[in-house]
């Protein structure tokens, strides 16, 4: 027995080295209390439960405790004969019941307030793509795409040269280059959809969780009280990158709101300007949706090329890959594809039209820069050396 | 023999091979599904060793049969046998008829707009509104404008095909139960015959869904319930026709008497439950 | 197996070792040994994709494995552990048990119990080759919900079929087990005399004939709409994806039931041995079980609550799945109601079912805070329900297995295992188990979804914990395989009643039982 003990302890020691206790103590390890109504009464009712349980395994432990301990053989007792009594079986049918009637009550209560979406004041329509969110405000006419953080989307490449320092990047896979807007105080309904298959946005502190299902619109609402920074992650296993699908929820004061909103909607004509400055608006493809499409003649083959490289890798290299070798059998490559290396007009279509009943949706919502971007460099770079270019006007005219 | 009063017979090599089919059977599939070219050949392969194996055990087991290894408690084993395998193929279609109706009562419904599916209508399909079986197909129309399969042409003939056959094969029961081979025989042969006749039938059936209502498997949720739901059908009744020509064969060359006569039992079970089955879909599927 | 070849006494000693005796065989014995050893190898096989995915998230960043890869793992794993090694694992202890302990000559339908088993080698070597083709094994988790599993490869295919044939080998097995019970029992042995463990896989087996032909049907509903044009799952042509989850989970959640009720009955036959005493309440253990079984059917949306049911559905669903605590507890109150007074000693069957009763009631727990909806729309697939499962399936099932294994390996070996070696098995499982599935509880409620490679450092504390256990509990199994192999080699002969408290038909024939027990019906009292 003193060997078990000695293994114990050196296993113990072993855990101490991994578990920092300092950084156990920043770390949360319960469910966030949350900042609306109905989390604080799912936390509530999470608690409820956890003590309930916790009670009960109190007394059934205890007892089984008690019993390993006084009734052994190696203390000489002699084994009773009692093998059956009604009564304490009608008992203990009955309390576990009465329970979890009790338990029920307030269960029921929250998922009736939970369910009830109206007389909202503000209607947000989220849908889940393989792998980004695209938020619509339908009643302002704004709406944007939202991704991972280009930063940790280097950081978390397998065996990449871009991996940064993880353990320094304190929201890792946590932080997206657009982040969703809220006001705090104001009943906000989201509207759940996806384009591709099952996702699910979930915001923990919102005590927000809703399936994202292709074809059907599901419901729910939350109602923040605390301006702050809320974030979550896809919860629904949709693919390869389902990882890498953060949501970032920022609750801000009403004034801010629609200082907000106003700048979304004409403030970033401006920030179209950046649409060529590739290397520090690495989600362009994504931004520019929200954008009046921004006149930039960038004919001009190597700033094609660039561009086309940053939105490709954002964008198509979830799928094809940043190499362009695809996934042999369910993502077809695009070094010597027959399609990036024919004509033009066949891969314009491909793009604005996808393929059916496919992974490949539809891209003709990118603006046609874009787009004529990422062609020229599906042709010209990965492998591939077509030579021509892809015009933003080709575009427009296969559209 | 060991298993003392019980019969337990030494060793059994179809099952193995029966593996073996089902395996070449299954990559054979799954090759022809991916469109590789060896596909339809292993299958073939697969299926040649099934009908082999089906053959070489069923022999066996007729042997044993007509040997009279089987007892009262054999019989039994290999007649619960039958009855639970039966109460799965129950559980099977149940599927496909839980998705007729979820398709029915809450998918299509909510497309359209009722109940939950407000949201669902307003902003994905404002233009959706369905009818049973008009647009079942779906928001997009999956497969094009159709026309729904009506009740009372062919269906109703099948239906009182099966109904007839299910009497016949009763008659042919209460003849082996009083030993009369021959006369179970016959009614045996007519049941087949009806049988076969109502597959005639669904050929024509599915011909005229295809050529000229536009209906197929492709035309949405309608016409993945009704021809799936169908399809299960007729393959099933197609095993229990030959289910029960091998037991008419059987009893024309002497086979069975009126206390032995489990292989009829258990045809004769399957034919049933294949009417039943039927009935379920000519309300549900046709009808309503 | 003992070197005694008499071909003659066909009675008592097996044929001689050889391929074509395993290949064709017909005695439950034989095809229950190779239930034991193929499930054995499946959870190596299931257990060493569970250490891919725990080595990969053992720290932050990917390190070791592309995430497509990753999900193939999970997807495996899952499939492996319950397909391939806890449900041909229980049919095993099925097969070597019930007719004996119904005092049965064999199977009643031994040809076909052989078909039963050697579909199952086939069916996962189909799956398994799935990892070896180029686009991959099936990466859609063990749920396949579409349309993500219609994203499938080549592979897609081969995949469901391999579904479909397990599902071949559960039907028959299961209908074998139901006629066996039905039909063989000895001659005074009466249904309510039945030993527990013979009720449970009645039950169970009845629950596999009624599910396992609806996931056959889910999958081909599958399989039609990726490549017949069907729509079953698409919204676009009047179908629904939520529909897969109802067929789904109308498999699933019994399935679940299928995996512990057998588990319940080999506890409730090692607790009264070491105590020495009857079992308590065994009336109300048959009506328990079957409470659980018939209430498995009506709760199968509690998996659901996030996909937007109606309310009335969550309501109904949360508390149909609340009640399923009733009948539990009164198992568990039952077994220590067993142990109560008695005379307990703590061979390795007994520390193992006594874990098992412990753990698996933390895990019941959790499982009980999963229904309330509210609360569940938050712990859904997030790390919280890994634990959840993992604590019935891991100190659950699989210790339900390993508490049989040493209870009945005396009999099926004729020689005792080794005590001590057991004892240590036990222990450091039992460390591991709970080292390995406890954080699990913290990052799940923390916000960490499941089925992720890579996570913020927040989580990484408890990760890199239940990586340790992981290696660990993995790694403490190889001395169970240890303890195993030296029992069917050699060791201290066991008698025949091997534990002083044992009762029933199994311990009145000899150890190792014979190769044919029961050609004439026993005499039950
Ligand atoms: C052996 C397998 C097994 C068993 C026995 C159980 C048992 C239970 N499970 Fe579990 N479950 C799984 C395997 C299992 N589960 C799996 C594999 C999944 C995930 C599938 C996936 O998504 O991949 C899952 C998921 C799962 C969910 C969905 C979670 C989600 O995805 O959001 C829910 C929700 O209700 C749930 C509930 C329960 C309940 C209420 C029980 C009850 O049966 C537990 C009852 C037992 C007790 C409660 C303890 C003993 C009782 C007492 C001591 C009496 C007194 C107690 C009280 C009154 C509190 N389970
Ligand atoms: C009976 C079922 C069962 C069992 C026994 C287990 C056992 C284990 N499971 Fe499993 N698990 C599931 C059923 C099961 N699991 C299910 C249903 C899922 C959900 C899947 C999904 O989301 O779709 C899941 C998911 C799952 C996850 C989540 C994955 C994810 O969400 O991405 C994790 C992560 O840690 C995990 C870990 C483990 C571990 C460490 C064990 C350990 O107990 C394993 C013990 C290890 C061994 C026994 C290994 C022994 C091997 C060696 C020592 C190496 C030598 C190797 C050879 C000789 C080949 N499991
Ligand atoms: C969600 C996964 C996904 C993303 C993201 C994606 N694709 Fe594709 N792509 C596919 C799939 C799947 C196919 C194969 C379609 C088919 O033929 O069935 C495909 C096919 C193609 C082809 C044709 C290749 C050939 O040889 O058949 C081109 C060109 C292409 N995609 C370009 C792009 C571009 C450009 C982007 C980004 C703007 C992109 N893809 C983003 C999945 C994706
Ligand atoms: Cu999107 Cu997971
Ligand atoms: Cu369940």
């Amino acid at each position: 027995m003193s060997k078990l003990r000695q293994a114990l302890a050196l296993f113990a020691a072993g855990f101490a080295g991994i578990v920092n206790a300092e950084s156990l103590d920043a770390v949360p390890l319960n469910m966030p209390v949350g900042v609306t109504e109905i989390s604080r009464s799912v936390y509530g009712l999470h608690m409820t439960i956890f003590w309930v349980c916790v009670v009960i395994g109190i007394l059934v432990f205890g007892v089984m405790a008690y019993s390993i301990f006084a009734h052994r053989k190696s203390r000489g007792v002699t084994p009773a004969t009692f093998h059956e009594s009604h009564t304490v079986e009608m008992i203990w049918t009955a309390v576990p019941f009465l329970i979890l009637v009790v338990l029920a009550v307030p269960a029921a209560k929250t998922l009736v307030a939970m369910e009830d979406s109206s007389d909202s004041e503000l209607t947000i329509k989220i849908t889940g793509y393989q792998w980004k969110w695209h938020y619509d405000y339908l009643d302002h006419d704004v709406a944007f795409f939202s991704s991972l953080n280009a930063e940790h989307n280097a950081a978390r490449q397998l065996n990449s040269p871009t991996a940064g320092d993880i353990p320094s990047m304190e929201t890792y896979l946590k932080d997206v280059d657009n982040e969703l807007v809220i006001p705090v105080g104001k009943k906000v309904r989201f509207l759940h959809t996806s384009d591709d298959v099952i996702h699910s946005w979930w915001v923990p502190a919102l005590a927000l969780k809703k399936d994202a299902i292709p074809g059907y619109i599901n419901t729910n609402w939350a109602k923040v009280e605390e301006p702050g920074v809320y974030r979550g992650k896809c919860a629904e296993l949709c693919g390869r990158d389902h990882g890498f699908m953060p949501v970032v929820v920022r609750a801000v004061p009403q004034e801010e709101f629609d200082a907000w909103l106003v700048e979304q909607k004409g403030g970033n004509v401006a920030a179209g300007g950046t649409d060529t400055a590739v290397d520090e608006a690495p989600a362009t493809a994504e931004e520019a949706v929200v954008e009046e499409a921004a006149p930039a003649a960038a004919d001009d083959k190597d700033a094609l090329m660039a561009k086309g490289q940053t939105i490709y890798n954002n964008v198509c290299a979830g799928c094809h890959q940043v190499t362009g070798a695809g996934l042999p059998g369910a993502f077809p490559a695009i070094t010597g594809s027959a399609v990036a290396t024919g004509d033009k007009a066949g891969h314009i279509a491909l793009i604005l039209n996808g393929v059916a009943g496919s992974a490949m949706s539809s891209y003709a919502w990118m603006p046609d820069e874009d787009i004529a971007a990422v062609l020229t460099y599906q042709r010209n770079g990965l492998g591939n050396s077509v030579g021509d270019v892809v015009t933003a006007a080709d575009v427009a005219a296969a559209r | 023999m060991a298993g003392g009063s019980y019969y337990v017979p030494h060793q059994a090599k179809w099952p193995i091979v029966g593996t073996i089919g089902l395996f070449v059977f299954f990559v054979g599939f799954a090759n022809l599904l991916n469109g590789a070219s060896i596909g339809p050949t292993v299958l073939a392969g697969g299926t040649a060793i099934l009908v082999v194996m089906m053959f070489g055990w069923f022999g066996d087991v007729i042997r044993e049969s007509e040997g009279g290894m089987y007892k009262k408690n054999e019989g039994m084993s290999f007649r619960m046998g039958m009855g639970w395998f039966i109460f799965s193929e129950v559980f099977f279609f149940a599927a496909f008829f839980g998705a007729l109706f979820y398709a029915r009562q809450l998918a299509l419904p909510w497309l359209s707009g009722e109940g939950a599916g407000a949201t669902t209508q307003a902003i994905l399909y404002p233009e959706f509104s369905f009818t049973w079986p008009n647009t079942a197909n779906g928001p997009e129309a999956i497969g094009g404008q159709f026309e729904a399969m009506g009740a009372f042409g062919l269906p109703l003939i099948n239906t009182l095909l099966l109904l007839t056959s299910g009497v016949t094969c009763t008659i042919a029961h209460h003849a082996i139960k009083e030993g009369k081979r021959k006369s179970m025989s016959m009614w045996l042969l007519a049941t087949v015959i009806l049988g076969a006749i109502f597959l005639t039938l669904q050929v024509e059936e599915y011909a005229h869904a295809y050529n000229e209502l536009n209906l197929t498997l492709e035309s949405g949720i309608y016409g993945s319930t009704f021809f799936m739901l169908t399809g299960f059908h007729g393959f099933h009744v197609a095993m229990g026709t030959l289910m029960l020509f091998i037991v008419m064969i059987r009893g024309f060359r002497g086979h069975f008497t009126a206390e032995n006569h489990f292989a009829f039992e258990a045809s004769a079970w399957y034919w049933h439950f294949v009417d039943v089955v039927w009935l379920g879909l000519y309300v549900f599927v046709y009808w309503l | 197996m003992s070197a005694v070849d008499t071909h003659h006494d066909e009675h008592h000693a097996p044929p001689a070792s050889s391929i074509k005796r395993w290949l064709f065989t017909t005695n439950h014995k034989d095809l229950g040994t190779l239930y034991l050893w193929f499930a054995l190898i499946m959870f190596f096989i299931g257990g060493a994709m569970a250490l891919i995915i725990r080595l990969e998230l053992f720290q932050p960043g990917l390190q070791f494995v592309d995430p497509s890869f990753f999900n193939q793992m999970t997807t495996m794993h899952a499939l492996i552990m319950i397909f391939g090694a806890v449900m041909p694992a229980f049919v095993g202890l099925a097969n070597w048990m019930v007719p004996m302990m119904i005092g049965a000559p064999d199977m009643a339908l031994p040809r076909m119990n052989n078909w039963s088993f050697w579909i199952m080698p086939a069916a996962i070597g189909l799956l398994l080759s799935t990892l070896f083709m180029e686009s991959g094994g099936p990466a859609g988790g063990w749920t396949m919900y579409p349309p993500l599993v219609l994203q499938g490869g080549d592979s897609f295919a081969f995949f469901i079929f391999s579904v479909h044939f397990m599902g071949i080998s559960s039907i028959m097995g299961s209908i074998n087990i139901v006629a066996t019970i039905l039909n063989m029992r000895a001659p005074g042995m009466t249904l309510l005399k039945m030993p527990l463990f013979v009720w449970t896989w009645l039950i169970t087996a009845f629950l596999l004939i009624a599910v396992i032909p609806v996931l056959a049907g889910a999958v081909t509903m599958l399989l039609t709409d990726r490549f017949f044009g069907t729509s079953f799952f698409n919204a676009a042509g009047g179908g629904d994806p939520v529909l897969y989850q109802h067929i789904f989970w109308f498999f699933g959640h019994p399935e679940v039931y299928i995996l512990i009720l057998p588990a319940f009955g080999v506890i409730s036959e090692i607790i009264p041995t070491f105590a020495r005493k009857r079992l308590f309440g065994y009336a109300s253990m048959v009506y328990a079980t079957a409470s659980i079984a018939f209430l498995s059917f009506i709760v199968w949306a509690h998996h659901m609550f996030t996909v937007g049911m109606p309310l009335a559905g969550e309501l109904f669903f949360m508390f149909s799945t609340m009640m399923i605590a009733v009948p539990t507890g009164v198992k568990v109150f039952n077994w220590i109601a067993t142990m109560w007074r008695g005379a307990m000693t703590f061979e390795t069957p007994m520390l193992f079912a006594l874990g098992f009763v412990v753990m698996f009631t933390i895990g019941g727990f959790s499982g009980l805070m999963l229904a309330i909806t509210p609360a569940d729309i938050q712990y859904h697939d997030s790390y919280f329900v890994v634990a959840h499962f993992h604590y019935v399936l891991v100190p659950g099932a699989i210790y339900s297995l390993m508490a049989a294994a040493y209870y009945w390996l005396p009999k099926w070996t004729g020689h005792m295992y080794d005590e001590k070696l057991g004892q240590w098995h036990f222990w450091l499982s039992t460390i591991f188990v709970n080292l390995l599935f406890f954080p699990m509880h913290f990052v799940g409620l923390a916000g960490m979804p499941r089925r992720i490679p890579d996570y913020n450092l927040q989580f990484a504390d408890m990760n890199a914990l239940a990586s340790v256990g992981a290696f660990g509990f993995g790694f403490t199994q190889i001395l169970f395989v240890y303890i195993i192999v030296k029992a069917v080699r050699g060791g201290e002969k066991a008698t025949d009643q091997v534990w002083d408290g044992a009762d029933g038909l199994e311990w009145t024939v000899p150890s190792p039982a014979p190769y044919h027990t029961f050609d004439t019906p026993p005499d039950v009292k």
